[in-house]
């Protein structure tokens, strides 16, 4: 069970902080990615006690400015573009024309005329190619600027206090932005994270992000790593694109109908509104096993659908996990069996989330 | 998690599980896995033992240990009966990464053809492989 790691996978400008810290590094999504140091346990209950800092560099950004960027991001993306305040954030999806979704991501707006989108390291030319493709004949400007960003994560009850004393401006309200000076260093703030817990992301220039990354572990944050995000999502029931997202499921499927306004006209919209109308024929659920094991993506549920996230909750001290189950079954107190590599593991739905944290 | 360490008295399957011969009864082994498994696999939150009774062949899977991230198959250094599996590991998986060769012991077999220990590895040939 050797470490394998990929000599093409790219390194973000924090790889020599993870090698001395003694992380062990992983290919994800064409990176070379942290994914545990102390222990994927340790670190979970740190972000979950106090804070921890990840290094997400691996996610990609696209700039959308002009006369016209919001209307063409209303376009692209399923949520209200125009409600987002000046330094404002919110989440959206990117649908196909038939409602699958391409990719689930933040938006910031950074100016009236300019937008700042998050995307997931694993979709990001795809979603690249999708902006520049539809903004022919908008008054807008797509940009390519994830090789501009480095970004950490500061998660956690503590993240804001242990951050206060390294900012010269006040931190950013949850889903808004703020540039300010980090560690002395300049930085886009966004009160945003994938943890559940209260905290920032932070977005600066990738030779800036190891000082930013000392001073925020020298003031006490425990470097975590993928595994230990994974894990913190799924107790809160974030989505994961590639798990629980996927081009061929819709957002109504996956509970994202909060999202999505139709009356915008994104691309998708008439889709998403039938499905709406009509009622899912699936949906996504959170259940939690009854008994011993622990079910995985992939592993098939009786009587249909399947488990597309599952892990032992280290807060909870049980195997939970996220599944598509046929829309007759997907409420709570539904009894589910799962097929895990051949033995039969029984589960129950239960009420999203798992777990609240300091967010919530 | 301790350093890692390798006991001498101990044989080598080179899918990182070892067999103890009993002292008393060269026909009787116990099984685990070695120090760099559980490294490579993480904190170990789940151990699906095989039946008492069960047959195990060389080679082959026998039990499977999970850690949060991810799952992993055990492979059975020699062939034989079970006749005896670790219950404290349902309670206690994390023995596994705490002490791997002691109280992370996973199962007591029959041994079906003691001879075929001469084929695993000694503490030397097993380090090589490693690098």
């Amino acid at each position: 069970m050797p470490v394998v790691t990929d000599s093409a996978a790219r390194r973000t400008s924090l790889h020599d902080r993870h090698v001395a810290a003694g992380a062990k590094l992983v290919p994800f999504a064409g990176w070379e990615m942290p994914v545990q140091y102390a222990g994927i346990r340790q670190e979970h209950e740190a972000v979950r006690a106090t804070a921890g800092i990840f290094d997400v560099s691996h996610m990609g950004q696209i700039e959308t400015r002009g006369p016209q960027a919001l209307e063409l991001l209303q376009l692209l993306i399923s949520n209200d573009i125009a409600a987002i305040p000046l330094g404002g954030a919110q989440y959206g999806v990117l649908c196909r024309e038939d409602g699958g979704i391409i990719d689930d991501l933040f938006t910031y707006r950074l100016d009236e005329e300019r937008f700042l989108t998050v995307t997931n390291a694993s979709n990001h030319a795809k979603d690249f190619d999708w902006f520049a493709v539809h903004a022919e004949g908008f008054d807008a400007e797509v940009l390519d600027v994830a090789d501009d960003f480095a970004m950490v994560a500061v998660q956690g009850p503590q993240a804001r206090a242990l951050l206060a004393p390294l900012a010269d401006a006040p931190l950013p309200a949850r889903f808004t932005v703020a540039s300010l000076t980090m560690a002395c260093e300049p930085a886009l703030v966004c009160g945003t994270g994938y943890t559940g817990e209260d905290g920032v992301e932070i977005l600066c220039a990738p030779d800036v992000a190891g000082r930013i990354w000392d001073a925020v572990v020298a003031a006490g944050a425990q470097p975590a790593g993928l595994g230990a995000r994974d894990t913190l999502r799924l107790e809160v029931c974030y989505h994961l694109y590639g798990n629980d997202l996927m081009e061929t499921c819709g957002p109504i499927e996956a509970g994202l109908g909060w999202c999505c306004r139709e009356a915008t006209g994104f691309l998708g919209s008439e889709a998403v509104a039938a499905v709406r109308d009509a009622g899912p024929s699936e949906r996504l659920v959170a259940f939690q096993l009854t008994g011993p094991g622990i079910a995985r993506q992939g592993n098939p549920v009786l009587g249909g659908g399947e488990v597309t996230s599952g892990t032992l909750s280290p807060t909870l001290g049980v195997a939970v996990g996220m599944a598509y189950v046929p829309a007759a079954r997907a409420h709570v107190g539904e009894p589910l069996e799962i097929d895990v590599r051949g033995t039969v593991r029984t589960a129950v739905v239960v009420e999203k989330p798992f777990y609240r944290g300091s967010a919530a | 998690m301790a350093d890692a360490s390798y006991p001498a008295d101990l044989l080598y399957h080179p899918e990182h599980d070892w067999a103890r011969i009993d002292s008393a009864d060269a026909g009787v082994a116990t099984f685990g896995i070695t120090w760099f498994a559980q490294d490579a696999l993480g904190e170990v939150v789940f151990f699906d033992p095989p039946a008492v009774g069960a047959t195990l062949k060389a080679g082959a899977s026998y039990a499977e240990v999970e850690s949060v991230k991810a799952v992993s198959e055990v492979i059975a250094p020699l062939s034989g009966e079970v006749i005896e599996v670790n219950g404290a590991l349902g309670d206690a998986p994390e023995a596994i990464n705490d002490d791997p060769y002691g109280a992370g012991w996973m199962v007591k077999v029959r041994l079906a053809d003691p001879s075929e220990a001469d084929a695993l590895l000694d503490v030397a040939a097993y380090e090589t492989l490693l690098g």
